[in-house]
């Protein structure tokens, strides 16, 4: 089952959709070497076609609607749908960003309440959410920090990272200018304290952590790192694709984190919208407020609402506008709808899920480190692999019996990685339903491996030869691809 | 299920937390129900003030334009907007196809040979295209040309600042020079000649950058018609609500030798087992998953839905369409501009220089008073002096599809007011 392109089903000829006259007098004079010289080829159709091929293309999607994605590190949880309709409530999509800040007062005061409230969340003294997605926002924190050090005439140039980080860590470094040096993880899975130590000197502006760590660990020697990263001078980065495993239960601030980004579409149930937008706010401690870029949003003693710009120590905008405001909407629509109470349950209920898929799939696939885990976990494919079986399969098998499959092959630490996140918003039933397919697979895996190997067979297509894909990339369609 | 774990509360999974990090509660008020929070989150939005489509005459990079019923119908569907980034294929073809409709939308409307899945805005966009221009030819400084958005800018001189990039905004090319940078029409509206800032960037061995503006290139020469090499620009006229700055949607595309260069997502073709062609996301070796710290860009994913809206506007619009909502734009734009130049105190600010749809008039502030625009409903006049110091008393505005002759007329009689 596919669908043709829309440039396939174009029909030459087809007029274009009515739209309003000029209904007035005027000559444009558009410069000869300035206008457009050969005609666009853009599709030409109805809208019922539109309306067909979109409702196509829909239904060759999985989506959190549909079912399951347990796709650890990626907090895939139910999107509310009032959120939905918050976001798109006339006072909000049809605000123009250039109006007075006297007529944006309600927008205005949703951004301060937003930042007061995930200021608290994780324990940090301003946010700034500018930031448009996760790896912005981790690049816009480790700006911060390189602009805190060098307002101090301090040129560190080093960034520690673990080798169980995601890979936005060393590139988002690495665009600040940073060199990026890695720390070991040892036999628990937690950042090897001993390696650590002996790579902080100074020349270390940061330290990059999650917590819980990428194998769903929280890093319970956490308060000895901060203090030793501090005690040479560098900062603390936390990655917060892993708060939802945090809310109300402690705080990256209190933890002695410096910079702390967060993800508005993983733990504040923005939608991922099949890879954005999201929106990657950052928060941090007083004394690198200075640095965060502009314009915040400050509340006068009146109680009047202002976009204040940014200090002589900004590291400047990163982004056009306020940033996604949208997706804020969203965010803060949930942060009220759950409050304090429904967020702290949030969490625990994650933990609890987590923990006890994990308990049935070690029964399954080898479970390298010890629990409990926090909101997730990393299993291994590598005991299937005498029978020719690995994690890239029983991914495909997953998706082939009606699920999404957990990331594979990260942390790169661990080998076969299966990371597996059910969320808070999972019934035991979902799970339970997960686990006995992933049982399914292990059995095939040792009764009918090729059965395995050639899953899915049947989804809108089957494995994409991926290699070949880009070795001679074809990212558009041509005209010349039209039949004569 | 604690059962199940031999634990007899939350407490025994917490085992890993030390004891003095654990919170009480976190200061937040207790949870509301869908009808409370609905009526606290209504009443902030009732809180703006909305100004009526034929009467907001503000641009400045994002515009009021006329949104078909069909793109919200497809971006409100939950098989798009509750997806995931596309890393399964098999289970991920509406969204892949969907990114390589927008790719090719892209490629054909800026002329250029690619385009990727998209990127966060026009100004992360633009820093983008950028850094890779320093990066393409092992150059460390780029100039800016004429006025480009100053937010643009200033994101740049961000992106800059941490990787030792020097942003210059005047001087000449020279042998340092990675990239001209140049907005077409720049941020008053006006038109650059940007054949002839792209042929002095070749000249200097420098890559020439255009930020466009997508409705405009329905009437102008799209980048690749005067041989630009990297194309960018803001999507929001293509179907997104103005939503107080976001989300919107960036675009960059290039010339074929580059594609390798490109930041972010992209999607290419493939062929399953079977031969049936399907979608993938491919040359994920440029990528922070893969190379880490080498990876030509930190970003790792693309700001789908709104290229989806954007897809959807442009599949609608067709190229008929689309020249019809520059021309019209464009027409009552030129009838605004001489009707409010009939109007004492208000001249033209740069006399004879071609526009569009925006453009940039001197206004004596005592007019701007008297005539209390918000308080007749209408939002016009950007005071771009706030950007450019030499641009006091200096307002932009714009005209689109949506500012009927009607509302045209009531911001002529409403500037023409008498001064008190």
């Amino acid at each position: 089952m596919t669908e043709p392109l829309s440039f396939e089903r174009s029909r030459p000829g087809l007029a274009g959709p009515r739209l309003p006259e000029a209904g007035v007098e005027s000559t444009v004079e558009i410069p000869s070497h300035l206008r457009r010289s050969q005609a666009l080829d853009l599709p030409r159709l109805s809208e019922p076609e539109i309306m067909r091929h979109y409702s196509r293309l829909a239904s060759l999607n999985y989506s959190i609607s549909e079912n399951f994605y347990p796709l650890g590190s990626c907090t895939m949880k139910y999107n509310p749908v009032v959120n939905e309709v918050l976001g798109q409530l006339d006072g909000f999509a049809n605000l123009h960003p250039y109006q007075d800040d006297a007529t944006a007062q309600g927008a205005l005061e949703l951004i301060w309440n937003l930042e007061r409230a995930l200021c608290e969340i994780v324990g940090v003294d301003r946010v700034t959410l500018q930031p448009a997605a996760g790896a912005h926002g981790e690049w816009t924190a480790l700006r911060i920090i390189q602009a805190y050090h060098r307002s101090r005439g301090d040129d560190r140039d080093v960034v520690i990272v673990p080798d169980s980080a995601h890979g936005t860590n060393p590139a988002s470094a690495a665009l600040c200018g940073f060199k990026v040096v890695e720390v070991r993880s040892g036999a628990d899975g937690r950042v090897d304290l001993a390696d650590l130590k002996s790579k902080l000197n100074a020349r270390v502006a940061a330290l990059m952590l999650t917590n819980p760590n990428t194998l769903g660990l929280f890093e319970r020697d956490i308060l000895s790192v901060a203090e030793a990263v501090h005690g040479a001078g560098g900062r603390l980065y936390y990655d917060g694709a892993n708060l939802n495993a945090l809310m109300g239960v402690c705080r990256p601030g209190d933890m002695g984190f410096d910079a702390v980004h967060l993800n508005l579409h993983k733990t504040f149930t923005a939608p991922h919208g099949g890879g954005g937008p999201g929106a990657g706010p950052v928060g941090v401690k007083s004394e690198l407020v200075p640095f965060l870029p502009g314009p915040l949003v400050e509340r006068a003693p009146s109680g009047s609402f202002s976009l204040a710009p940014s200090g002589p120590q900004s590291i400047g905008r990163v982004r056009s506008f306020v940033g996604n405001f949208g997706v804020m909407v969203r965010a803060y629509a949930y942060i009220v709808a759950m409050g304090g109470d429904g967020l702290a349950q949030a969490s625990e209920d994650a933990i609890l899920s987590a923990n006890y898929l994990r308990a049935q799939v070690s029964e399954l696939l080898d479970v390298p480190h010890p629990g409990p885990c926090m909101h997730e976990f990393v299993a291994s494919a590598r005991t299937l692999s005498s029978q020719g079986i690995r994690a890239l399969d029983l991914a495909k098998g997953l998706l082939e019996r009606g699920f999404y499959a957990p990331t594979i092959y990260f942390p790169l630490i661990v080998p076969e990685a299966v990371m597996i996140e059910p969320t808070e918003t999972e019934t035991k039933a979902t799970m339970d339903a997960f686990v006995a397919a992933l049982a399914e697979l292990v059995e095939l895996s040792r009764t009918d491996p090729d059965r395995l190997h050639a899953d899915p067979v049947s989804l809108p297509v089957g494995r994409l030869d991926e290699v070949a894909a880009a070795r001679r990339p074809v990212l558009r369609w041509r005209p010349e691809e039209r039949p004569a | 299920m604690l059962g199940r774990l031999g634990a007899e509360s939350i407490d025994d999974l917490l085992v890993d937390v030390p004891p003095r990090l654990r919170l009480p509660a976190l200061g937040l008020p207790a949870g509301r129900s869908e009808f409370e929070t609905v009526a606290q989150i209504s009443a902030l939005a009732a809180r703006n003030r909305v100004f009526a489509d034929r009467l907001c005459f503000i641009g400045g990079g994002v515009y009021r334009r006329f949104i078909p019923a069909a793109v919200a119908a497809v971006t409100s569907k939950p098989e798009f907007y509750t997806a995931y980034t596309p890393y399964q294929p098999e289970a991920s073809q509406g969204t892949l196809q969907s990114i390589y409709e927008f790719q090719t939308l892209i490629a054909q409307l800026t002329g250029m040979d690619a385009a990727n899945a998209s990127l966060y805005d026009g100004a992360t966009a633009l820093a983008e295209a950028a850094m890779m221009a320093t990066v393409v030819t092992g150059r460390h400084e780029v100039l800016v040309a004429g006025r480009i958005h100053p937010e643009y800018l200033e994101v740049l001189r961000t992106y800059a600042g941490g990787r030792g990039i020097l942003v210059r905004e005047q001087g000449e090319l020279g042998e340092l020079t990675a990239a001209v940078i140049f907005q077409q029409p720049d941020f008053l509206g006006l038109l650059e000649n940007a054949p002839e800032l792209t042929e002095r960037a070749h000249q200097a061995g420098a890559l020439a950058v255009a930020c466009v503006d997508p409705i405009s290139l329905a009437l102008l020469a799209p980048p690749g018609q005067y041989g630009a090499d990297i194309a960018v620009g803001e999507g929001q006229q293509l179907g997104l609500a103005l939503s107080y700055g976001g989300p919107h949607v960036g675009f960059i595309a290039c010339r074929e030798e580059l594609i390798r260069r490109l930041p972010g997502r992209l999607v290419g073709q493939a062929l399953d087992g079977r031969g049936r062609r399907g979608f993938t996301l491919t040359l994920t070796a440029r990528e922070q998953h893969i190379r880490r710290e080498k990876a030509t860009s930190n970003i790792c994913t693309n700001h789908s839905l709104c290229a989806l809206a954007a897809s959807v506007y442009l599949t609608y619009m067709g190229p008929d369409g689309l020249r019809q909502v520059a021309e019209v734009s464009a027409t009552r734009a030129h009838a605004l501009a001489e009707r409010l130049q009939g109007v004492p105190g208000v001249t033209a600010a740069f006399p004879g220089r071609p526009f569009l749809y925006e453009f940039p008039l001197r206004i004596d502030p005592e007019r701007l008073r008297a005539a209390d625009l918000n308080r007749r409903g209408i939002l016009a006049g950007l005071d771009v002096g706030r950007w450019y110091p030499d641009l006091e008393g200096v307002y932009t505005f714009c005209c689109t599809e949506v500012n009927d002759p009607a509302a045209i007329d009531e911001l002529v009689v409403a500037l023409g007011s008498p001064l008190s």
